[in-house]
Formats: C-alpha cells, sequence, structure tokens
C-alpha cells in the first residue's frame, strides 16, 4: 500500500500539472513561461532573442551590450531545426520571442501570418539597395538587413586556372579534365534526387527562363507562373543537354551532401555553391578562385537568387518597444553588423561595412560582383509552393525526361497550390 | 477454453462493503499517511502556483478545469475508505490527457481552415492589416525621440518628446497634437535629458509603459507620429482601415477595398485579390473534399494504396520470416558462442534508426554509393520506381528483423519442450511439428505485435522521409512519387515547402487512421481465432 501512495501522490501531481498544461488546446502552453517571464523582469525589461546556432553566437556579444547601455535583460536562444515555423508557432500560442534574426524569403509568410512587423530604418541609404529590396514586402520594409549572400562558382585554380567564359567552356574544360584522369566529374551543382530550385535558377535564367513573372512593383506575381513559358522550356531543353543523357555535368546523384566534397576532393574543378562552402574549401587546401557562375553562349546572365539575412520585430514580442528599438535603431549600427559578419563571413548589406571588410577577406567583394546580376529570391509565400514540384521537374529533366511536358505537370502542380 | 461463470438468473447486488484505509487515528501506517499528506500538499500547491497566472491572464475556462481537478483530487483522496476511483483516477486522467484531448483536437481541427495564413481570430487579421499599412509621409524627419511622462514621476501621462536633429528644436508630442517646448535641455544626441514638469523616462521605464507607446500616435497635418522603438520617431499615417459596416478593408490611398469573405477566412477585393492575412474559419468537409478530390490523389491513389499495403505486409511478414528463422537457428542450444550472436544481430536494432536510414540513403547514391559498388551495377536505385521500392523495402529488413527476432526468441522460450517432443513421439516430422505446434502458439503471442508492426509501417513516415523522399517522381506527376505512402504523400501536401496546413493535416490523419483502424479490426478477429488454440 506504501508504494500506491507515493505513486498516487505523484500521478495525481503530474496530472495536475499535465491537465493544465493542455486542458484547452494551444495557447495554454503558454501559462507556465509566461508566469515565470512577468515574474523575473527587472526595471529594465527583457528582451528574448531567436536565431539559428551561428547566428545567435554572433549577435550574443552585441546585443548584451545593448542590454548593459539600456538596463536590458538580454535572452539569445538558439534554434537549431525550423526556426521559421517555430517562431510562427510561439507567436500564434503567445511565447514569441521579440526579435527573430533569420532569411527573408520568410517575410512573406510570417506577415500572412500576422507574426511580424514592419520596422522603420532611418539610414537606408546606408544599405545595398538589392537589400532593402529583399526585405521589402507589399511595399513595407519589414526588417534590417545585415547581409547578402549569393551562389558562384568556385574553381580549383590548380586544374582550372582561368575563369570560365560560358557554360559551354566550362563543361569542355571539365570534360578534358575528366579524359585525362585529372577528375571524375565534370562540375558539382547539387541535383539530387528531387532536384534543387535554388542552385538550378542561375542557369535557368542564363537560358532565359525564370519561376514568377514580376510586378510592377518588380515583385514576384504568384499570378503569372512562367514555368512552362516557351522561354523556360528552352532554357530547360539547354540545362537537359548538359543533363545525364547529354554532357553528364549535371547529374542527380549529385545532392547536397556530396556537391562540397567532390569539390574539396579534387574530384572535380568546378563548383556551383555559396559562401558557406568557403571553410571546408580552405580546410581541404584547396586554391580556388570565385566567379561568377557563367552563362551560356549567346544566353542572358546568370541570375543566382540573393539572399538576405536580416533582424524582424515580433508582432507578438511581450516587449516591444524594446525590440523595435534594438532592430530598426541598433541592429543597423556599424557594431551589430560587423559582429553578425564576423560571424559568418557573407557579404555586408551596408556599404561602408562591406568596404572594411573586404580590406582583410578578399573572397566578400568576388562574392558580391558574382551576384551583380541575381535578383532576391522572391519572398511571396508562394515560393514555398514552388520548390518541391518545380524541383522534381527539373530533376527529371536532368535524367532525360521530356522537356515541355514534364515543365507543363509541374507548373500545373503550382497553380493548383496557389489556387 | 477454460469455462465462463454465467450469470445468475436473479443477480444478486451486494452491497459494496467500503473498507476503511485508516485516516490519522488507528490502524494507519505513518509513513502512508506522511506520503499522502506529502502528495495532496504537493497537488495543492501547484493548483495554487498555477491559479495565480491563469487569474492574472484572465483564462477563465483554464482556471475553472484547475479548480475542478484540485477538488475532484481532493475529494478522492482525502477520503478514508478505499473506492474505486483512488486507483482509476490517474489513468483515467491520463486517457484524457493524451488520448480524448489530442482525438478531439484533431478531429476539431480537421474541419477548420487553421494553418499558415490562417491561424489566428479575424480581429487579429484585422490588427495585423492596419499595423502593416502605416507608410512613413514621403519627406517625414527623423524626430530623435524621448519618452516622457508628464508630471514627476514616471507614471504620468505619457508624451512624446519630439527633437528636430537639424534645427535641435523640441516639440511635446501628445495625443492632442504637437506643442513647443523651447526649454527642453537637449543632449549630444539630440534626445532630452531634462524638461520641467517632464520625467524623462529611461528605456528600462519606458519599457514598462510599451502599450502606451505604441498606442501614442501624435496627430499631424499629414497624419501621425509614431515612435519606432524609444530613440527615434517619424511621421507616417495608416492607409488601410476596417469598417464593420461593410465588413471590409480600405485602402484610403487608393480607395480600393478587400470584403471579408466568411468561407475562406480572407479579405478579397472585387478582382480577386486578397490580402495575405487571413483568419481561422470552419470549412465544413471541404479538407475532406479537397483530399478526394485532389486530381493527383485521384489519378494515383489505387496505386499508392497497393504499394501502401505491400510496403507495410512485405515489410512486417518479410522481417519476421528472417527474424522467426535466425530466432529458430539461435534457439538450439548446440550452437556455440549464443550470446555473441544475438548481440551481433541486435545490433542494427540498437542503433538510432535516423542515423541508419541516412546511411542506407547514401550507400543507394548511384555513383558513389557502397551498393552499386560492391555488385559492380551502375544502378540509378532511387531513380526507377520499382528500384526504389527494393531499396526502401531492404532497408527496412535491415532495420525491423532484430525487432522480430527478439520477440520472437523470448516467444519460442516459452514454449515448452515437451510439447515439441510429444509432436516428435507421435512421429511428426520436424517441419510438421514446427508448423502445427510451434507456429500456432508463436502466434498467439506475437500476433498482436505484427498487426501494431503493421500500423506503424503502415504510417511509417521515416521509412520514406528520409531516403527516398517518395520518390522517383515520374515527368508527369511532380507531387506523388514511386515510393510515396499515403502519409508522405500527404505530409508532403499539408506540410510541405508551402507552409503548413494543420486543418487539411487532420483530415488526413483521420481518413489514414480509419483505414488502420479497419485493418486492425480485421486482424485481431483473426488473432481471435488463433485464441482458441489455447
Amino acid at each position: 500500500m506504501k508504494k500506491i501512495h507515493v505513486l498516487v501522490g505523484l500521478a495525481v501531481g503530474s496530472m495536475v500539472l499535465s491537465a493544465c498544461g493542455t486542458g484547452g488546446g494551444g495557447n495554454t502552453a503558454a501559462s507556465p513561461t509566461t508566469a515565470a517571464s512577468t515574474a523575473a523582469v527587472p526595471s529594465g525589461g527583457k528582451l528574448l532573442i531567436w536565431a539559428d546556432e551561428k547566428k545567435a553566437e554572433a549577435v550574443k556579444p552585441v546585443a548584451e551590450q545593448f542590454g548593459k547601455e539600456n538596463g536590458v535583460t538580454i535572452e539569445v536562444q538558439a534554434v537549431t531545426k525550423d526556426l521559421q515555423s517555430q517562431f510562427v508557432t510561439a507567436s500564434q500560442a503567445g511565447n514569441a520571442p521579440d526579435v527573430l534574426i533569420g532569411a527573408h524569403d520568410w517575410i512573406g509568410n510570417l506577415a500572412q501570418n500576422g507574426a511580424i512587423d514592419p520596422v522603420q530604418l532611418s539610414n537606408t541609404s546606408a544599405f545595398d539597395p538589392s537589400t532593402i529590396k529583399a526585405v521589402t514586402y507589399n511595399g513595407q520594409v519589414y526588417g534590417t538587413p545585415y547581409s547578402r549572400e549569393n551562389l558562384v562558382l568556385f574553381r580549383n585554380t590548380a586544374l582550372a586556372p582561368n575563369a570560365p567564359t560560358s557554360v559551354e567552356d566550362m563543361v569542355s574544360n571539365g570534360k578534358s579534365l575528366k579524359s585525362s584522369g585529372k577528375t571524375t566529374e565534370i562540375m558539382a551543382q547539387q541535383v539530387g534526387q528531387n532536384g534543387d530550385v535554388y542552385h538550378m535558377q542561375p542557369l535557368l535564367t542564363a537560358g532565359g527562363g525564370g519561376i514568377f513573372a514580376t510586378d510592377a512593383q518588380g515583385q514576384a506575381d504568384p499570378k503569372k507562373v512562367i514555368i512552362d513559358s516557351p522561354e523556360s522550356i528552352a532554357a530547360m531543353t539547354k540545362i537537359q543537354k548538359l543533363g545525364e543523357k547529354g554532357d553528364g555535368a549535371l547529374k542527380r546523384s549529385i545532392d547536397d551532401k556530396n556537391a562540397i566534397s567532390t569539390f574539396t576532393s579534387g574530384k572535380t574543378a568546378y563548383l556551383v555553391s555559396g559562401p558557406w562552402a568557403i571553410a571546408d574549401i580552405k580546410k581541404a587546401g584547396i586554391k580556388y578562385d570565385i566567379s561568377a557562375i557563367p552563362t551560356f553562349q549567346g544566353g542572358k546572365p546568370a541570375q543566382p537568387f540573393i539572399g538576405v539575412n536580416a533582424f524582424y520585430v515580433a508582432s507578438k514580442g511581450k516587449n516591444k518597444v524594446v525590440a523595435n528599438e534594438f532592430v530598426s535603431n541598433y541592429a543597423s549600427t556599424d557594431a551589430v553588423q560587423t559582429a553578425m559578419f564576423n560571424g559568418e563571413p557573407r557579404p555586408p548589406a551596408q556599404t561602408a561595412v562591406l568596404t572594411k571588410v573586404s580590406a582583410t577577406d578578399p573572397d566578400i567583394q568576388k562574392i558580391l560582383d558574382a551576384g551583380k546580376d541575381g535578383a532576391p529570391m522572391p519572398s511571396i509565400p508562394e515560393m514555398g509552393k514552388v520548390f518541391d514540384p518545380v524541383g522534381k521537374a527539373q530533376a527529371n529533366i536532368v535524367g532525360g525526361a521530356d522537356v515541355a511536358s514534364t515543365l507543363k505537370s509541374a507548373a500545373d502542380a503550382v497553380r493548383q497550390a496557389i489556387g | 477454453m477454460p469455462d465462463r461463470p454465467t450469470t445468475p438468473a436473479t443477480p444478486e447486488r451486494r452491497k459494496p462493503v467500503l473498507q476503511r484505509e485508516g485516516w490519522g487515528i488507528t490502524g494507519t501506517n505513518p509513513l502512508a499517511l506522511l506520503a499522502k499528506i506529502i502528495g495532496l500538499g504537493l497537488v495543492l500547491a501547484i493548483a495554487v502556483a498555477l491559479a495565480g497566472p491563469l487569474l492574472a491572464d484572465g483564462r477563465w475556462v483554464l482556471f475553472g478545469v484547475l479548480v475542478a481537478s484540485t477538488l475532484l483530487v481532493l475529494a478522492v483522496y482525502v477520503q478514508p475508505y478505499r473506492i474505486p476511483p483512488k486507483y482509476l483516477l490517474p489513468g483515467l486522467a491520463f486517457l484524457l490527457v493524451f488520448q480524448v484531448v489530442p482525438v478531439l483536437l484533431t478531429i476539431t481541427t480537421a474541419f477548420t481552415n487553421f494553418g499558415d495564413g490562417h491561424r489566428g481570430p479575424k480581429e487579429d487579421a484585422i490588427v495585423s492589416i492596419e499595423s502593416s499599412s502605416v507608410q512613413r509621409t514621403a519627406d517625414s524627419i527623423d524626430y530623435v525621440l524621448t519618452v516622457a511622462a508628464k508630471g514627476p514621476t514616471p507614471d504620468g501621462k505619457l508624451v512624446f518628446l519630439l527633437t528636430d536633429p537639424a534645427t535641435r528644436q523640441v516639440q511635446i508630442g501628445t495625443a492632442d497634437g504637437l506643442t513647443p517646448a523651447p526649454d527642453a535641455q537637449v543632449g549630444t544626441t539630440g534626445k532630452v535629458t531634462e524638461l520641467p514638469g517632464y520625467t524623462v523616462l529611461d528605456i528600462g521605464q519606458a519599457s514598462a509603459r510599451a502599450k502606451d507607446i505604441e498606442n501614442l500616435s501624435v496627430p499631424t497635418a499629414r497624419g501621425a507620429i509614431r515612435a519606432s522603438g524609444v530613440s527615434r520617431a517619424y511621421e507616417g499615417s495608416k492607409t488601410r482601415s476596417y469598417a464593420p459596416q461593410c465588413d471590409c478593408i480600405t485602402d484610403k490611398a487608393t480607395g480600393q477595398t478587400w470584403t471579408a469573405d466568411p468561407k475562406t477566412g480572407y479579405f478579397v477585393s472585387s478582382t480577386g485579390d486578397r490580402l495575405p492575412q487571413g483568419w481561422r474559419v470552419n470549412v465544413g468537409l471541404g479538407n475532406f473534399q479537397r483530399l478526394f478530390a485532389d486530381p493527383v490523389l485521384g489519378k494515383h491513389f489505387t496505386g499508392m494504396i497497393i504499394w501502401n499495403f505491400v510496403f507495410a505486409l512485405a515489410v512486417v511478414f518479410g522481417t519476421f520470416a528472417v527474424g522467426l528463422l535466425i530466432a529458430l537457428a539461435l534457439n538450439n542450444p548446440l550452437v556455440r558462442g549464443l550470446k555473441f550472436y544475438r548481440v551481433l544481430i541486435v545490433l542494427p536494432y540498437a542503433m538510432p534508426s535516423f542515423a541508419m536510414l541516412l546511411v542506407w540513403r547514401d550507400m543507394f547514391n548511384q555513383d558513389f554509393g557502397l551498393v552499386n559498388q560492391l555488385l559492380g551495377t551502375d544502378l540509378n536505385w532511387f531513380g526507377d520506381a520499382t528500384l526504389a521500392k527494393l531499396a526502401v523495402i531492404t532497408i527496412q529488413f535491415w532495420l525491423g528483423y532484430p525487432y522480430m527476432f527478439l520477440v520472437t526468441t523470448g516467444a519460442l522460450q516459452s514454449i515448452p519442450s515437451d510439447l515439441t517432443e510429444a509432436a516428435a513421439v507421435d512421429g511428426a516430422s520436424r517441419w510438421l511439428a514446427f508448423r502445427t505446434v510451434t507456429l500456432p502458439l508463436l502466434l498467439v503471442s506475437t500476433a498482436p505485435l505484427l498487426i501494431a508492426s503493421f500500423s506503424f509501417n503502415f504510417n511509417n513516415y521515416n521509412a520514406i522521409g528520409l531516403t527516398t523522399e517518395g520518390g522517383p517522381f515520374p515527368p508527369d506527376s511532380p507531387t506523388a512519387g514511386g515510393t510515396d505512402l499515403l502519409i508522405s504523400y500527404t505530409y508532403r501536401l499539408a506540410f510541405g515547402a508551402g507552409g503548413a496546413q494543420y486543418g487539411f493535416a487532420a483530415a488526413v490523419s483521420l481518413v489514414i487512421f480509419l483505414i488502420v483502424a479497419t485493418v486492425s479490426v480485421i486482424g485481431f478477429r483473426r488473432t481471435a481465432v488463433l485464441e482458441e488454440i489455447n
């Protein structure tokens, strides 16, 4: 009996806890946390920042500086997985952080869920215009940008001393390296079994194709899907010639897991990737150079997607006034922008910071130059519906499927999903 | 089969004799009493601790639930009698909290459009639309803002002290408008350091009054001055506003209107444009209609469901066969190093299946994978529907047989050897003895596990999601792939990159639940027949 009594006591205690925790749906999970945070508020209030691991580490010292100057308790939380959806869920449940750091293409979804507020930047002229354009959605600036990134072409200068003048030039050079036994792959661009829209975008635009037409304000227009337009079909036909049934430069067996390592192990002379690959390449001791992704002979400029990272003010944060102060006034300062650069070396969004860091890191300017023709990745929520079907269509085309009908099916799937 | 006691013709209703457990005075184990007091004390303490924040937030329903459940706990456990609820309550509570509530939530969600863009109530959408429509006046200057309170204390009426950075002139902004403040002391940054009759708030004091700061807009000729943080203010105006008369949003600048559509939970214009911020509405059977009217699913549903059954059955019976075979082989005491082999065989089961699935996926890579290198082939495993199906089943075999081995080893050891010996004495061959004695006895204890394994594998998202991701996808169908199970297909439909659609996902899970429940019921009926053997 004794044991049963203890067990019953424990069970009852946990039952009451859990009954209160889940009793009435999503909003209730908030209550214990709310209690804790309201109880712990010192005079200056608390500012909770969410970011992924690297960004959290980078922002911590400067955020704490802000806290010290203003008497605000700073808490930086690293959210390692699904930051965007966790943030939306937390917002809805009333557990939102005050500040979010993340990619600009989340803005459409965050705004449609009422999870972030527009900000008023005073010094927009200090930023690279493309970064401001990226964080603008429906005419409103939704965040303070601090970095931009885009795909570039890395080449192993021991194997390929000169930047290719065209895709054809790159492929023929890659082929001769392969036939001479110096490499085993012509180039490394991740495709994977299910495709990769982001990495295919430069070649797609080089061939004249695209995904959405742009409206008058230069924002992607979800009603104008051009995935199966004649231009896109022509572009994907060129890409198919590079594929498994053609040159063999693009193949589905090269995916997100092995693309960079194929390059760093010297199996190929060319890699299509972004600044995140630099650390691995340097570690492998490969002599490399960075140039723009080339276009087809007689083609249009290759336009990689530009991704921008930014600070956002959470609509449902508990300390919005301080969050606004942090995001719209403090995050745009040189100190924060430089700190974020040191955390993850990407071209900074502010021109002054760019000049400063380019002096010590020559790669930064090269990445920026490689992306000069790029366009911000559309931040409309409908973009999310594109990646899956279009990626799969592109993978099939690389594998040799009929271009026109494959693109038609993908475009139909996208149109249906957008509704 | 043992005889069941038959119900007596005149049921003799015995009045239950309540047994006293003892409450303090006589015949009580003091330790038990202490445990009881501590346990109930804890319950009360937790309840009181939770009640505070619930009351503060005005969550009355939850507060009611808390009071009711606490009272129930006290009523049941304080009294000294041994009544059944004392033993039933914890189990019932867990049943309620972890089974009934989630099921009810799923069912109610299935009839709504809850998901990205439709998460909150309409009021939230309106607030979001209005507040994100503030347009900065084209030539607005950036005022340096100092938040202050009227009077000698920081809780006086909130005002904005606005410094023009060019002229360093200060104005006092209130809800009534702007008045000049010539006697303000201005610091180097433009912040007001002192103004007679006002208390300048530091950021901590200001943050305590965040709501007042957010709500204060100082009217001007061209709009209103609003704060951006606590050190800057700008002039701008809300361009969109909601009017309850027409249940619509109007844009002042363009004159365009968007009318609320209660069916879809969007504000829609006459041309069909909708504002991104929507709200949660009841869509009736809409989610189910969408599932059954989905043209891709319609075209591929039969194939997908057949493959789904083939996959689940092949994995269950395949792993069972392999596991049983090894278990039989290792059940012979003559085998040397029995323990060593058993450990070796259980190994795949002990590894994290997430990691193993990813390793297997890479092993099936056409150009860099181990499988092609070992076999000396150049097969595009995940690029061909049949090969991909073979590959995922192979992977599941490897992951699943150790479990079946463990289960059948246990079951085999519980079958008395005299039964098989008796069969041997009667002249039955080994195979016959196995088929007629061992296997049926084995199935009695393992059949429920096989059914459980079936329902698990029927919904084995990881097996697909972490390997082929449903692929390969035929060129004419970029959404339904060759190895897609119902669960992996609908997961992408509901949570794919297109955002979360919880309402739809809930509807799908109800449908899948019906399928699995039907199969399980049939399965359990069949196992009931096996029970007869005992």
